[in-house]
């Protein structure tokens, strides 16, 4: 199937109508202007509309009403207002197909605008892969209520009750005689529904009407092609960086030299008589040039002669040098521990406190329409609690059982240390924004996925109240998290209001490279302990990460610009170093995470923040490398190890999680063709050795089993993923493919960052700035074959109505283990250390004797 | 300042700027394109990618000047209001996720099946390896390249048919 329409190519278009038809009622949507799917900047202006550009105020819409949500229009189409973003998973679409279904209206009769702050609610944009899992549950109830309420109006019209109608493809008919009809168009466009929905938050918003159950879905289930694809591919689409307005102006930063440099002369003369130049902006040590053409502000900025003061003490150590720095420094002893491996874990930022309470207060199914019945309900812990047995205290180590005196009685004991190096977002573009003064408001055009923190981050920061700020979201290069979109958009604010004229900011390669945020570097030491028969009775996990001031998402005083200017948050975000994220039946664990910090914590590159999986990958990496350690301690066959230690049970919570585990690595197993064996496998004499590995992982609901088939050149140390198997159960599947993409390309992040990606430094400056001193996958690098293996099953058959969980993150937190231990399975030898650079390998090969 | 022309997707442009400014500034913030995009400035990511001469250049680091043929874009592509069969390809392989680098990934793969209408796998991965993507779609791209391969090669077997005819 197809999409026939599509999200309206330029998103100014949609607030130039609104503007006309709504503004003026209280900015709700009641005014019907035909279809929006394929309108133009231009049509709109035609029809009378008036700039994007035009006053605020811009009230927040409200949740409370069903307009803010769906309009109707005259033609019997309707258009979808969400809360949300869509980065690049499609997720767009399925919420599309899923409001469509409880909406009972044809999906190609439908659109959908997504996270700008004046048109749509606050859902707060995308991240922690919560679009359908949370964000889509709001959605549904409103487009049910909607039904409902059309329902009653239809009764009216029609002079029959309720239970004497039926409804589809937005028409409702007399069941007694067809003939009788009457359109949702009829009903309600020109019109507002009026209807005030129940519910404390946006997450909690419902109306009366229960929403349909999975095998009442229509469109959701179905692969529906992506509504964004096609303008992305005849180069029509407009997206961020495409916004063009009258009396822009372009500034380019000049970023200092090293980190925490102090600026102590900029020299205007060095650029003054350049074409096109505008202006030097700066304020503390924050400097930025300001030009009319895109070209002439780079130019200016490469010119500009400034100088700088080193700080006193060296700001880092070398990556080189990073781990033994980690081994030997002081945690941070404010530490809230973070979870398994979860998104969002930092309860610094705005947006993960928001994340963390929507999950504890917020779970799938619970009572919000999704499940029939109570024995449908999935399992009732909050996801955050993967292994609930391994979060009873609130801080300091984590104790299961008796782990000193399980080591003591072990018969084996096996120890390892884990070392994953900062990696970094490192966005396809540079970071990038448009802001506009006009009128004493400020309009940001951004593709940052938290729209709505970054409107309230960017009022405080520049002391403009809130409804005077509206950030309107627009497509850009993936968002994975806390990108340094944000930090671009707060500064073309900035000089917005300086110059007093709309300002595109964009970062140049090198310093999105070296200055966007960073997923920390991890520490893992671990120590196992097998009995007689070989299995893992006792395990220690001690991570340490490098994660002290961990930047949340849009704060005003964690900005990048905020910092340089010299303002701060009262004291340095504590950070978090994750658990491992697995329902394994260890009986006796203890478990520890640390934090570390840098020298220095502000005004330098070294930031971390959330990046895909925030701290996922890392203890996932020790935690799954370790198990395979201990499966060939035991000689035993890596994939039966795992299963032996998963107890099935789909009565209570965790058994059902560990069967749903089961039944997921047993599906990667079979697509893969798994022959029971223990690795290594024995090393063959040619050149190119070749093995496989598997990992495991259960995040939030989600379970993912990935096994890779590596090929080690052992003459070069070059590793090749020669094939990879991804088995995913998220619950329900709203769209298979999208859903088969999504898992596939986070398979190959994976991948990416096992075999490529760290950040380099020297003891003052990252030294990686480009493509080639931070290398990324490429097209040499991609598998022959990828499998990816939707389970989708619920091993309960008195409950197969899971709800749909989360799905993409989830599935890029095994591959570095997987990709270690097939260089294991193939070499004999462990490499402890990622990415696994040729240079790596081979001299961990040349070590071994191999 | 000078004045140079050129002649972009069938159509000629004058434009007064500085002759060493690079192309793709020409091309998105003059004449309004989007294809061609900014990832690199250095003509390392394939982002800013257009058809010059048949082969696919980095307008990111070349100067407007130096342009003496015509340009084609992303947006010339498609002919009479029809996709180019690369660009059909991609929508039916749903190659992109974000789709910010699929510009150069599609004038890439054109330039390639332009030239090499049966490239092996081999040569597919190595002509197109310079063209980068963060959300990793190379799998699905490199599936719609063979996709496109296909459709290119029936689309002629079947004009060889009508010329026989």
């Amino acid at each position: 199937m197809s999409s026939a329409s599509s999200i309206p190519k330029h998103i100014e278009d949609v607030l130039v109508t609104h503007r006309r038809g709504f503004l003026k009622n209280a900015g709700l949507l009641a005014v019907s202007f035909g279809f929006l799917g394929a309108g133009t900047a231009e049509q709109a202006a035609a029809q009378g509309g008036v700039p994007a550009g035009s006053p605020g105020p811009y009230r927040d819409p409200d949740f409370h009403q069903v307009d803010s949500w769906i309009v109707i229009h005259e033609d019997n189409t309707a258009t979808f207002y969400v809360g949300t973003t869509d980065p690049g998973q499609g997720t767009g679409t399925c919420f599309r197909q899923l409001m469509s279904d409880e909406l009972d209206i044809a999906f190609d009769k439908t659109t959908c605008i997504m996270g700008s702050t004046d048109i749509t609610v606050d859902q707060v944009g995308s991240g922690g892969s919560f679009a359908i899992e949370r964000n889509s549950w709001p959605m549904r109830r409103v487009a049910a209520e909607a039904r409902r309420v059309l329902l009653e109006m239809g009764s009216q019209h029609l002079g029959a009750p309720v239970n004497q109608l039926e409804v589809g493809n937005a028409v409702i008919t007399l069941k007694a005689d067809p003939a009788k009809r009457v359109t949702y168009g009829e009903l309600i466009a020109g019109k507002k529904f009026n209807v005030t929905l129940s519910g404390n938050n946006v997450y909690a918003v419902s109306g009366k009407a229960r929403t349909k159950s999975n095998p009442e879905l229509k469109y959701a289930g179905q692969s529906i092609q992506r509504d964004d694809i096609p303008a992305k591919v005849d180069g029509s689409l407009k997206w961020a960086v495409d916004v063009k307005l009258p009396g822009m102006v372009h500034a380019r930063n000049v970023k200092p030299p090293f980190a925490c440099a102090k600026l102590t002369g900029i020299d205007e003369s060095s650029v003054r008589s350049l074409p096109g130049f505008i202006k030097v902006v700066s304020k503390g040590n924050y400097v930025a040039v300001v030009c009319e053409r895109e070209e002439q502000a780079i130019r200016a900025a490469r010119q500009l002669k400034t100088s700088w003061e080193k700080p006193a003490v060296a700001p880092f150590p070398s990556s080189e040098d990073l781990f033994n720095y980690m081994r030997g420094a002081t945690p941070v002893s404010e530490v809230t521990p973070g979870g398994p491996g979860q998104s969002e874990p930092h309860p610094s930022s705005q947006s993960a406190v928001e994340g963390d309470s929507e999950l504890r207060n917020h779970r799938p199914g619970d009572g919000r329409g999704a499940a029939p019945s109570e024995k449908h309900l999935p399992p009732s812990k909050p996801p955050a609690v993967a292994n609930p047995q391994m979060r009873d205290p609130e801080s300091g180590p984590i104790v299961v059982g008796n782990p000193d005196a399980a080591f003591s009685g072990a018969a084996k004991i096996i120890e390892a240390e884990y070392e994953i190096p900062f990696q970094g977002h490192t966005a396809f573009a540079g970071a990038h924004a448009l802001a506009d003064p006009s009128n004493g408001q400020m309009t940001v055009y951004t593709n940052d996925m938290k729209s709505y923190s970054m409107r309230r981050g960017i009022a405080t920061f520049l002391g403009m109240p809130h409804d005077s700020v509206r950030v309107i979201w627009m497509m850009g290069p993936q968002g994975f998290g806390r990108s340094a979109a944000e930090d671009a958009a707060f500064e073309a604010a900035w000089i917005a209001r300086e110059i007093g004229r709309p300002v595109r900011m964009q970062w140049m390669r090198e310093e999105e490279t070296a200055w966007d945020t960073k997923g920390p570097a991890f520490l893992v030491k671990m120590r196992g302990a097998l009995d007689n028969g070989g299995t893992l009775v006792a395990y220690d996990f001690h991570a340490r990460s490098c994660d002290h001031n961990h930047v949340g998402y849009n704060e005003p005083n964690s900005v990048l610009i905020a910092q340089l200017m010299g303002t701060r948050t009262a004291k340095p975000a504590a950070g978090s170093a994750a658990m491992p994220s697995d329902m394994y039946a260890v009986p006796n664990r203890k478990m520890v995470g640390e934090v570390v910090g840098l020298p220095i914590l502000w005004q330098t590159p070294l930031r971390t923040g959330n990046l895909r999986d925030p701290n996922g990958p890392q203890p996932t990496f020790a935690a799954e490398s370790f198990i395979d350690e201990a499966a060939a301690a035991a000689k035993a066959d890596p994939l039966e190890f795992r299963l032996k230690m998963l107890k099935a049970d789909t009565h209570d919570d965790s058994g059902f999680r560990r069967a749903r585990s089961i039944a997921v690595l047993k599906a990667a197993g079979e697509a893969y063709g798994w022959d029971s064996r223990p690795s290594p496998k024995p090393i063959s004499q040619g050149d190119v050795l070749a093995g496989r590995g598997i990992a495991y992982s259960f995040r939030g609901e989600t379970v993912v089993a990935q096994i890779a088939e590596v090929e080690v050149n052992r003459q070069t140390g070059h590793v090749w993923a020669k094939r990879l198997v991804c088995a995913h159960d998220c619950g329900f599947v709203v769209n298979p493919a999208g859903l088969r993409h999504t898992a596939e390309c986070a398979t190959l992040h994976g991948l990416s960052r096992a075999l490529h990606e760290e950040v380099r430094f020297d003891t003052d400056k990252v030294t990686s700035r480009d493509w080639f001193s931070y290398p990324t996958l490429r097209h040499v690098d991609i598998p022959e074959r990828i499998d990816i293996v939707l389970v989708n099953g619920d091993p309960n058959p008195e409950r197969p109505d899971l709800p749909p969980y989360g799905a993409g993150e989830a599935a890029l937190k095994p591959m570095l283990a997987a990709i270690g231990n097939a260089i294991y399975d193939a070499t004999g030898v462990r490499i402890r250390r990622v990415p696994f650079r040729s240079d790596r390998v081979l001299a961990a090969l040349k070590a071994a004797g191999v | 300042m000078s004045r140079i022309e050129l002649k972009v997707n069938g159509h000629s442009h004058t434009v007064d700027v500085e002759p060493d400014t690079p192309l793709l500034y020409v091309l998105r913030n003059d004449l309004d394109l989007r294809g061609p995009r900014f990832g690199c400035g250095l003509g390392q990511c394939g982002a800013c990618k257009v058809i010059i001469n048949g082969a696919a250049v980095f307008s990111c680091i070349t100067p407007v000047s130096s342009v003496k043929s015509e340009i084609t874009t992303l947006e010339g592509l498609s002919q009479n209001g029809r996709l180019d069969p690369v660009q059909q390809a991609w929508i039916e392989e749903q190659a992109p996720q974000c789709g910010f680098c699929q510009n150069g990934q599609i004038i890439t793969a054109k330039a390639l099946l332009d030239k090499h209408p049966h490239p092996t796998d081999a040569q597919i991965r190595e002509a197109m390896n310079g063209t980068l993507c963060r959300c990793m779609s190379y799998f699905r791209v490199q599936s719609a390249i063979k996709r496109a391969m296909k459709t290119m090669a029936n689309a002629s077997h079947a004009d060889a048919k009508e010329v026989v005819a």
